[in-house]
């Protein structure tokens, strides 16, 4: 594929090296697919509120082999901490991409394998759509294949991917895929952090099958230069439920971008989200969802809290197709801005092809509420304290719509560890 | 020209339009104005009386000379094929210092004020349809209130394309000066034809400091027939200034016509405590497609927007709202609120809501709300019961739910806009 | 008097969340021309359904059984013919319709009935004038008119509202869906009052109640007492007083 180098302009540019030394159909196709298309720029209209300049001008390399076990264990033991039930449950380790069996804790009841052994592209990612995922499936090397069998209730899995960076920024594009069987039951909770300079691409194919629950919490606390771009698919079944949620903390520029595809009757889909974003960082959350079978549900809150010169992105389409009759589709996206210089950009958008639906958006901006501020100050609560209680309770409704207990409990303390008397500097 | 983009904001789908190809500009034959009705082209009369134009003002409208003291409530100019054929009331506004004239006079005329405003809020190079426009516009109306003058009348302009092949770029200027107001209508109809039609008119507003415009839209371009042949591609630049401080804009369309409707009456609020207001109603049945809505950009302190968008799609049509919300840094205490609604009827047609939020200023407020449902089969079975055939309950539930945009229009076109809605849904029930 | 409601056998189902659920099992009920009856019944037992049925509303299916309206076959008509020809419901909860202005919508009601009936249109002032009276005589506040067809209209407002279009529609056959409840006793003798002004040897009602005390007032021939899908038991007038007294325990355990 040595003809691709000259047509990798821009971004691209960053990674032709290791582009052009693939093998495999998949890698070759998506290289080609990326070559043609190079990386979004903001004419692109799912990246017109997000820039990937940031991306940077140096060239990513892939990981070093050897990472130092100290740092690892230290970013380890911090996401651990954060809660005392989370070193109980089982865990999945994964450093710069690849997985790390010795900070592993494996779970029993699930198959587990490993895309460094055996490959899987899964089947809904579209390089050919995505570049991000054309980037993706041409230089992932590892990644966890979890399948929960069907009728079995897998308890807790984590995902724990740790970025390891020195002084050469690594990228790493992992491919997970998670199948939660007929009638299975898992609680999965992603942890993303790390030190240094590293650019994290994850792709994530998740299937729910028929009458299976999957409990989806990713917290994302990525390196303060870090760049995490990841890209989720998930296919939700009859009667199954898929019910997820993002905390974006960190990182200098990140985005989660889900596609719920509701591809058969009475599935539901909560694709809910919050974000506390500060300093120069840019946040986005994306998701499309889509009922393509009739009688489905859908939710969606996401919150924006944004202070400094940050910049919050929100895009939540909801796409009913028309066979999608008697959809139930909710939307909600809210941000606060806490100071001058903070931004929103949000694009809510409703695509409807069927008329027997329910479906409602509703999108608001703004500072605090002046009314509860005063209540509160009337109250006796000094002004920045109050301040603070409101905007810890704007995420933290958003936070108990999370229903894994473990999962809740673990997403307020990592909170709180982060903002515990900071926050509001306005 | 060519280096534009065409449409790429919108979610519509056109066949490729020759613009060579389009007769840009057909002035009808110079004929001695008529001296009663009877000498009117009939199909003209026709189609003021399907609009619901009460006689005496059609005789105004087709340039008939009536008798001292009857009552003249509408000062019209009629545009067709982009020229001015008529334009009433002219004595009348004149004493009153307006000026209400069609565009290539005010050039001789006035040529002063044409210049300092023509193209300042619209500029030529803005996309793709407005730069057209401006290459080959040939007329258009042009109202300007002096200071503190509140117009003694509604102004109107009444556009249809007539001729064959023809497209209409007219381009329309109005200009309010501080603390002076006029409310402006636009009637728009042109004829059954087999071919498509273009009509890529500009529309600037400026208002000054404490002076407001309030611009109504009844649009019935011909919409092609049921199998989506013909129809008017409509597409339109309207825009506003809200230069001086609490100056307002109120932007009112009804939209039920055109095989393509593609436009986004803006509102750019630079005036401290200025004021943008959108309403609108957009009906799309067989093949139409309409993609609307606006950008209300606020720049000023304490400016303000309302949105309020009602969709209605019924057969194999598509119908989009669009629209920008942007507060801008210095834009402190602004706030917007923004209602959309979409009603679908039947199950072969689609309706989208795509708003973009933008806020850089911390103290500015945002609501926006946006619901998508069909007509409920309670209310339905109600007014059946009642004993309304569903085609009437039908038409009685959608005027319901227009109501909060047609209350804003001037009562002769609130009738006619009531009237179209049925009209454009006819065949969508049953 | 001839009978002019029959319903013979009348079994209807709903298909409630994809199951198909069998609500009327079998109504057997004749009322002649001139005469007021009363369906009571414990909740849940069918008789809104009934109503509903003979209304014309399509989420029932009709699966036995038959209708008939001065000799017509009433399931056989749309919703507004039934409405044109005659019968009125008024809803149990009735329906908010907004952005329809109240007065607006009655004189579409009033026109497209008068029009079916061959009778000569209202024009605007000649039906607003009759509206104001009738809304008068029903001590409904004059705004009524003006506002959005039931939208944040009180329970005992949108009752009114109903028995107002009642009055505008001249029916010769209502069903009155617990029009008695949520109403304060003043509305509850002007509600009766309503209905007693259309009483006529041309005019019969169907009223569904839980409560004996509109029953004073309106005087009705015959009681029917509905329970799981049928009419269980028909009697006097006295039936609906020893209903109030005892409840329907003991009528229940009778048929059982
Ligand atoms: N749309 C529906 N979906 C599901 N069940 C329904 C529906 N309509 C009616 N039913 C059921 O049918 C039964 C009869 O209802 P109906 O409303 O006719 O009772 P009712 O006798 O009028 O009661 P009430 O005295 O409480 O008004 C109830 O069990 C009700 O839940
Ligand atoms: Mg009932």
């Amino acid at each position: 594929m040595n003809a691709l180098s000259k047509d990798m302009s821009g971004p691209l540019a960053l990674f032709a090296n290791r582009l052009n030394t693939l093998a495999g159909p998949e890698r070759q196709a998506a290289a080609g697919a990326l070559a043609r298309t190079g990386l979004p720029d903001r004419k692109s209209e799912a990246w017109h509120y997000t820039a990937l300049r940031a991306l940077g001008k140096q060239d990513y390399a892939a990981p070093p082999a050897q990472v130092d076990d100290g740092a690892v264990r230290a970013l380890l033991d911090e996401v651990l901490r954060a809660h005392p039930a989370m070193a109980g449950l089982p865990r999945v380790v994964f450093v710069n991409g690849r997985h790390a069996p010795a900070f592993s804790a494996l779970p029993d009841d699930v198959d587990l394998a490993f895309f460094a052994q055996a490959p899987r592209f899964g089947l809904q990612a579209a390089p050919d759509r995505d570049p991000l995922v054309a980037l993706n499936t041409a230089l992932a090397e590892d990644g966890l294949y979890l399948r929960v069998p069907a009728g079995v209730d897998g308890g807790h899995v984590m995902l724990v991917s740790l970025g390891v960076a020195g002084a050469e920024p690594v990228s790493f594009h992992p491919r997970h895929t998670v199948v939660v069987e007929k009638e299975a039951h898992l609680r999965l909770i992603c942890v993303q952090a790390g030190q240094g300079a590293y650019f994290h691409n994850p792709v994530t194919d998740i299937v729910v099958e028929d009458g299976a629950r999957l409990e989806h919490v990713t917290v994302q606390t990525e390196a303060a230069q870090a760049i995490s771009l990841g890209t989720l698919y998930a296919h939700v079944g009859h009667q199954s439920v898929y019910d997820s949620f993002v905390l974006g903390l960190g990182g200098q520029l990140a985005r989660h971008e889900v596609h719920a595809r509701l591809g058969a009757t009475r599935g539901v889909v909560h694709v809910n989200g919050a974000q506390r974003l500060a300093g120069q960082q840019v946040g986005d959350i994306t998701s499309v969802i889509t009922h393509a079978a009739s009688d489905c549900t859908s939710r969606q809150t996401v919150r924006n809290v944004l202070d400094g010169h940050a910049r919050g992105v929100f895009q939540g389409k909801v796409l009913v197709e028309r066979v999608a009759q008697k959809t139930d589709g909710y939307q909600m996206n809210q941000a606060l801005l806490l100071s001058a210089d903070a931004e929103i950009d949000a694009k809510p958008e409703l695509e409807i092809y069927a008329d027997d639906v329910r479906c409602s958006h509703g999108a608001t901006v703004g500072a605090l509420d002046d009314e509860q501020l005063f209540y509160l100050r009337s109250r006796g609560i000094p002004e920045h304290e109050a301040r603070q209680i409101l905007i810890d309770a704007f995420l933290d409704e958003t936070i108990a719509l999370v229903t894994d207990a473990t999962a809740q409990t673990f997403c307020r303390a990592v909170l709180a560890a982060r903002f515990a008397g900071k926050g509001d500097v306005a | 020209m060519a280096g534009h983009d065409r449409a790429k904001w919108a979610k519509v789908a056109y066949p490729p339009i020759d613009y060579q190809d389009a007769h840009y500009y057909a002035a009808p034959r110079k004929k001695p104005g008529p001296k009663s009705l009877d000498e009117v082209d009939p199909e003209l009369l026709r189609t003021y009386e399907k609009l619901g134009i009460p006689l005496h003002e059609q005789a105004l409208l087709a340039g008939v000379e009536v008798p001292e003291g009857e009552r003249m409530p509408v000062a019209v100019d009629a545009v067709f094929d982009s020229v001015s054929v008529a334009t009433t009331f002219r004595k009348t506004l004149e004493e009153a210092g307006v000026i209400f004239c069609p565009i290539s006079e005010a050039v001789k005329e006035h040529p002063d004020l044409v210049r300092k405003y023509l193209g300042t809020v619209v500029p030529a190079g803005d996309n793709f349809f407005s730069a057209l426009n401006s290459a080959v516009f040939t007329d258009g109306s042009f109202v300007y209130v002096p200071k503190g003058v509140r117009c003694p009348m509604e102004l109107s302009t009444y556009f249809r394309i007539n001729a064959k092949n023809t497209g209409q770029f007219e381009r329309t200027l109005i200009v309010v000066e501080e603390g002076a107001s006029v409310s402006y209508l636009e009637g728009c109809t042109a004829p059954m034809r087999d071919e498509n039609q273009l009509h890529a008119a500009v529309v600037e507003l400026v208002a000054m400091d404490d002076a407001s415009i309030k611009y109504s839209t009844v649009q019935n371009w011909y919409p092609g027939d049921e199998n989506g042949r013909g129809g008017i591609y409509n597409f339109v630049t309207k825009r506003g200034a809200c230069r001086g401080a609490r100056s307002k804009i109120s932007w009112t369309q009804v939209e039920t016509g055109s095989a393509i409707t593609w436009k986004y009456p803006s509102c750019i609020l630079q005036g401290e405590g200025s004021v943008g207001e959108f309403y609108s109603v957009a009906v799309t049945n067989n093949h139409q497609q309409a993609d609307t809505g606006t950008k209300m950009i606020h720049l000023g302190r304490n400016t303000r927007s309302t949105i309020i968008a009602k969709t209605i799609s019924a057969g194999r049509s598509d119908s989009t709202y669009r629209g920008l919300v942007r507060v801008q840094p210095k834009a402190s205490g602004a706030r917007n609120f923004t209602q959309c609604d979409s009603l679908l009827i039947g199950d072969q047609c689609g309706a989208h809501t795509v708003p973009y939020i933008e806020s850089r200023n911390m103290n500015a407020r945002i609501e926006h709300e946006a619901t998508t449902s069909k007509i409920s089969e309670d209310q339905l079975f109600y007014c059946r019961q009642r004993g309304l055939s569903e085609e009437d309950a039908v038409g009685l539930i959608v005027n319901g739910f227009c109501r909060d945009v047609l209350k804003e229009l001037p009562m002769e076109f609130a009738v006619e806009a009531q009237k179209l809605l049925q009209i454009s849904l006819e065949g969508s029930v049953g | 008097m001839s009978q002019f409601l029959e319903i013979s056998g009348l079994c209807a189902r709903i298909d409630a969340d994809g199951q198909e659920k069998q609500i009327l099992r079998g109504v057997d009920l004749s009322i002649p021309s001139g005469e007021v009856h009363v369906i009571m019944g414990p909740n849940g037992s069918g008789k809104s359904t009934l109503s509903y049925v003979l209304a014309g509303r399509e989420d029932y299916e009709v699966t036995a059984g038959t209708a008939t309206f001065h000799g017509q076959d009433l399931l056989a008509m749309e919703p507004e013919e039934r409405a044109a020809a005659g019968l009125f419901l008024a809803f149990q909860s009735p329906i908010e319709l907004p952005g329809v202005n109240n007065a607006n919508f009655l004189r579409t009601a009033v026109n497209a009935v008068r029009r079916a009936r061959g009778q000569e249109e209202l024009d605007a002032v000649a039906f607003l004038k009759m509206a104001r009276e009738a809304a008068k005589a029903l001590s409904m506040a004059p705004d009524m008119l003006k506002r959005n067809v039931n939208v944040g209209f009180s329970g005992g407002e949108k009752k009114r509202n109903e028995v107002l279009q009642m009055t505008l529609l001249q029916p010769t056959f209502a069903i009155l869906d617990e029009t008695d409840s949520g109403l304060d006793v003043d509305a509850l003798r002007i509600v009766a009052e309503g209905v007693n002004r259309l009483r006529a040897p041309t005019f019969s009602a169907l009223v569904i109640t839980h409560h004996q005390k509109l029953l004073d007032y309106l005087v009705p021939d015959r009681i029917h007492v509905m329970a799981r899908g049928r009419i269980i038991l028909s009697g006097g007038p006295e039936l609906a007083r020893q209903i109030d007294q005892e409840g329907y325990t003991k009528f229940l355990a009778e048929v059982a």
